[in-house]
């Protein structure tokens, strides 16, 4: 147990504090904003998302003193216990009737597909460690990747979640990508999946047609399921460049705009600090996603390069597709952005993230000493 | 084990990807600054919309006013209670909860329920209307907490003088959904907001309405209202001033006591509208709000018609006050005044007779005596002589068979008979061919063809008085002087011997209306009455003795009718009454034209006489309550009895006298 008996002070010391600076400013950012979400108040959202993230930065840095390799010995189980986990979710739903997402493990509700999105990113980096340079592409190779990937998108398709499918499928791809395999290959995959749509249309549920098409055509429906998109872009929009200040967005303090504190709350910040607050958050997301992919390019093992880099383009699937969705510019699927909306789950997903990014950062740190 | 071809395979595909971020961050940052600055000032103005509601400011009606300024139609404050059924999630507790504070009975709730399910849900339901101050503030007090109720404070229209003006003024009512479709206004889907729906109302509606205000105020999602931001007062409708007097309607209407009957007053000079009352009438107080079904039903059947203006409506024969148009048109076609006709009580024309109402007859009548004695063999000879066309073209000229202009929807314009009318009526090779010589008899005693209404009746002892084409008018426009009229181009010395006959009618010996005279000592009263027939005499009957008017059901009696002008030296006021199935003109019509006139003069004098009158009056009311009480009773028993034992018995059916028949006798006036 290196964790208790090494030197871990030397190791805090470490561990890259800028992005730790970085990360602090933007969910501080987001609590400003669930402050005002809430009328100028501290219930019920800024002082619980708060203290929730103090503690899950805490869980972060702690995640960060894990040493990569213990990870790379740890991704076949975690993986197939989140499979198991899956599994276990649909035959609850299937027990209870409808749509199931969560497990009861009595202290906490655990949704095993938001843990999925890391642990696939996980699987396949440990994957293609062990394949050597020249065989990524090879079809003994790739089609069990292929394999480790469809499973679980395949169980989160059956909950049905889209969103987070789409976001495991998106790591699973990135991981490929990055670990070599033929470019050619994802040029057919994409003329396959465009051949594919019209039948996966078919396969679609009512409600998520209706996202699909009103995300095509918001005007549409403004009164009703464009509703979202329509308000949302009023409420950028209105903002103009510097916003209309803090405490005096009218689209969502007069409930105007929906889902004003989790997944539109990009959309209620940008109301009250305008293009300016838009652009810092992106900045400092950019920041962020900057400092993953030097880590991940300076990184020792391919292991660590392919966990690095894949798991910020996961932190960056969210980040995109909620700001898109919120700009209008992909439909409306309920991917909140990280560190700024409400919400437990997916602030726990991006912090372990994190954690482990910093825990890779601080493995290849050059030892000053 | 690090492999630097590996690493450098990997470090491109990584800058690839980081390249694709790149390229995504600046795209949405690009597309923020589209939505934001480009296209801010579209989302801006939308965000305004969202936030801001532009709510109404109803306008207060203006009011109606008589020619002293007294109000004829005003408005109340009036507290309501509302229900917004889209505030309401338990319908049941909302009015179990109101049902708490005001007393809601089971017709009161079911129409509530009925306006929830088909209303549309952002329209208020009005739960009650005209609650009292107590209600009200009870209703503030314990339903301000329940969501979706509200008491409401606005102004509803009130008639102080009631049914005396509900055939002149109208009443107001919720506009229908065509007239909203046609105007696109919204102040017409305004809840409580009230368009008139008749009479001056309803003619003079854009006038009295006013312009609405508008008040800005920030709503949230839900319409919940959060502040005001600014307001624009309304601008109440303009106040109309008539030439009605109101105490002289009041007067007349209250004269009338029961009878079906229409009094006008026209100012000769100005052609002022002073007085145009038809009883019985219906309560524009409460048609202004929900008429009551059953109350509406009986205004229907109800035989005395009170739902129609009978002064402007109503039509019928002039009967004797037609014969001073014959007069006329025989003065100007050259008839010597001097001639003398002998009447023998019946005038014979081919093989038929035409009688006059003396059944022994007046022996020798010339024009000085023939308007006083009312004698209608005389008329019938001048009639025949003078032709149908040199009738029809003096009646027009004296104002019958038009319509005025006057703020009054539905004017009944009448018919003033001649040979092209009947061409055109009946064309040209009928049955009934042209125009007989008998027909032309008829007209000129005014029975016929010839229908006028009261107020036609009016206008015309208006210009025989004034001898000038008086127009009459109800509002009374301050700016503009007294129209001059311009005159009929009558000979006054032709004038002068009908006013003369008129003088005599009512004040000589062997005049018909004695009944008219006039109480006030310098004060003298002209006239002419008119008995106009509704039934056919047959011959059976005219040899058995005809039936006393009184022996009659009401239905069948004779139009009373009475038209005067006084004072007789300076003819200043026009006075025409019709007293539906009152008998006779000379009895029954006169004294009422008699009073209505005197009030001008001595309202005290004319007062004196209303109490007997009102006695009589309400005790008939009572009445008529009660047989139709009765009535109402035995239907219901009726309707309870098996069918084979209903014994149907009907009214029995009379026919109307044919146009072209015979006058029969009548008895004197």
């Amino acid at each position: 147990m290196d964790l208790l008996n090494g030197p871990w002070q030397r190791e805090l010391a470490r561990l890259p504090w800028t992005v730790v600076v970085l990360v602090c400013a933007i969910a501080g950012f987001g609590l400003v904003v669930l402050y005002s979400a809430a009328g100028g108040s501290l219930e019920p959202w800024a002082l619980k998302q708060g203290v929730r993230f103090a503690v899950f930065l805490l869980g972060a840095l702690a995640l960060a003193l894990v040493p990569p390799e213990r990870w790379l010995a740890l991704a076949w189980p975690i993986y197939l216990t989140l499979l198991i986990a899956l599994v276990g979710v649909e035959l609850v739903g299937a027990v209870r009737g409808g749509s199931q997402r969560w497990l009861d493990l009595g202290f906490m509700q655990f949704q095993p597909s938001e843990m999925m999105k890391l642990a696939i990113v996980l699987v396949l980096a440990r994957y293609y460690q062990y394949v050597p340079k020249g065989y990524e592409s090879r079809a003994q190779v790739l089609i069990p990747a292929l394999a480790l990937i469809a499973i679980p998108v395949g169980l989160v398709m059956l909950q049905p979640d889209l969103g987070t499918a789409l976001s495991i499928m998106f790591g699973g791809v990135v991981v490929l990508f990055l670990a070599g395999v033929r470019l050619w290959l994802f040029g057919t995959a994409a003329a396959a999946v465009g051949a594919l749509l019209p039948i996966a249309w078919t396969m679609l549920h009512e409600y998520q047609r209706k996202r699909v098409l009103i995300f095509l055509d918001p005007e549409s429906d403004p009164r009703g399921a464009g509703y979202h998109i329509t308000q949302s872009k009023i409420a950028i929009g209105s903002g103009g460049l510097t916003g209309k200040g803090f405490l005096n967005g009218t689209q969502s303090h007069l409930d105007y705009l929906p889902e004003l504190h989790t997944d539109f709350a990009f959309a209620t910040m940008a109301e009250e600090w305008g293009l300016v607050g838009g652009l810092f958050v992106i900045v400092m997301y950019g920041l962020v996603l900057v400092w993953g992919l030097r880590t991940a390019v300076n990184a020792r093992t391919q292991f660590q390069r392919l966990l690095a880099l894949g798991l910020m383009a996961t932190l960056f699937f969210y980040l995109a597709i909620n700001m898109m969705m919120v700009m209008g510019l992909a439909p409306v699927v309920g991917i909140p952005l990280p560190l700024i909306s409400w919400g437990g789950s997916a602030m726990m997903t991006v912090m372990i993230l994190l954690g482990l990014v910093m825990g890779i950062a601080r493995a290849n740190r050059p030892r000053l000493d | 084990m690090d492999d630097p071809v590996r690493r450098m395979a990997f470090t491109r595909r990584a800058l690839l990807l980081g390249a694709g971020m790149a390229t995504t961050g600046g795209l949405l940052a690009g597309r923020m600054a589209w939505l934001a600055v480009f296209q801010g000032e579209n989302y801006q103005l939308k965000a305004q919309e969202n936030r801001v509601q532009n709510r109404l400011i109803p306008p207060r009606r203006g009011w109606i006013v008589d020619r002293h300024g007294k109000p004829i139609a005003m408005n109340r404050p009036d507290y309501r209670l509302e229900l917004r059924p889209a505030e309401i999630e338990d319908l049941d507790a909302t009015l179990i909860a109101v049902r708490g504070v005001i007393n809601l009975d089971l017709a009161e709730e079911a129409r509530i329920r009925d306006d929830v399910a088909t209303q549309p849900s952002f329209m208020p339901v009005v739960v009650r209307q005209n609650l009292s101050w107590a209600e009200f503030s009870a209703c503030n007090v314990r339903l301000t907490t329940l969501p979706g109720v509200t008491p409401v404070q606005s102004f509803s229209r009130f008639y102080p003088e009631g049914e005396h003006f509900a055939h002149v003024v109208g009443y107001v009512g919720a506009p229908t959904p065509e007239q909203y479709k046609a105007e696109k206004n919204p102040l017409l889907i305004y809840p409580g907001f009230r368009i008139g729906k008749d009479g001056i109302e309803r003619f003079a509606d854009k006038r009295l309405r006013g312009t609405a205000g508008a008040s800005r105020v920030e709503v949230t999602a839900r319409g919940e209202l959060v502040r005001e931001l600014g307001t624009r007062a309304d601008a109440p409708g303009e106040t109309l001033k008539l030439t009605i007097d109101r105490d002289l309607q009041d007067y007349a209407a209250r004269r009338l006591g029961d009878n079906s009957a229409s009094v006008i007053v026209i100012d000769c000079v100005t052609g002022d509208v002073l007085c145009m009352v038809s009883m019985p009438a219906y309560d524009p107080n409460i048609f202004s709000r929900r008429v009551p079904a059953k109350l509406w039903n009986s205004l229907q059947e109800d035989d005395h018609t009170p739902l129609l203006n009978k002064s402007a409506m109503g039509l019928y024969p002039p009967g004797s006050t037609f014969k001073m148009v014959t007069t006329l048109a025989a003065l100007e076609a050259g008839v010597d005044p001097g001639e003398s006709v002998g009447c023998s009580g019946a005038y014979r024309l081919g093989s038929n007779t035409w009688h006059c109402h003396a059944r022994r007859g007046h022996g020798g009548v010339n024009m000085h005596r023939a308007l006083p004695l009312s004698c209608d063999t005389y008329f019938y000879a001048m009639g025949r002589r003078v032709g149908i066309d040199a009738i029809a073209r003096m009646a027009r000229r004296l104002g019958l068979g038009q319509e005025y202009d006057l703020p009054l929807p539905g004017q009944a314009g009448g018919i003033v008979p001649d040979k092209a009318w009947k061409m055109r009526r009946y064309g040209p090779d009928t049955r009934k061919g042209g125009w007989r010589e008998g027909e032309t008899l008829n007209a000129s005693i005014g029975q016929g063809y010839i229908v006028t209404n009261p107020l036609q009746l009016a206008v015309m002892t208006a210009r025989l008085a004034s001898g000038r084409a008086v127009e009459p008018r109800l509002f009374a426009d301050e700016s503009k002087r007294p129209p001059e009229f311009p005159s009929l181009g009558i000979p006054e010395t032709h004038l002068a011997l009908v006013r003369q006959g008129m003088i005599d009618v009512v004040n000589a010996r062997y005049g018909t209306a004695p009944a008219a005279r006039s109480a006030i000592p310098d004060v003298m009263i002209a006239g002419k009455t008119g008995t106009a027939q509704v039934r056919r005499i047959s011959m059976a009957e005219r040899r058995r003795g005809v039936i006393r008017n009184e022996a009659l059901p009401w239905k069948q009696r004779d139009h009373a009718l009475f038209v005067a002008f006084a004072p007789t030296d300076a003819p200043r006021y026009a006075c025409s009454v019709i007293v539906e199935h009152g008998i006779a003109g000379g009895r029954y019509a006169a004294p009422i034209a008699r009073d209505v006139l005197g009030f001008l003069f001595e309202p005290g004098r004319a007062l004196a006489v209303l109490p007997p009158i009102e006695a009589e009056a309400a005790r008939r009311r009572a009445e008529r309550q009660a047989a139709e009480t009765a009535a109402s009773i035995a239907v219901e028993r009726r309707e309870m009895m098996p069918s084979w034992l209903r014994i149907d018995i009907r009214p029995p059916q009379f026919e109307i006298a044919d146009p072209d028949a015979p006058q029969p006798p009548r008895e004197p006036e």
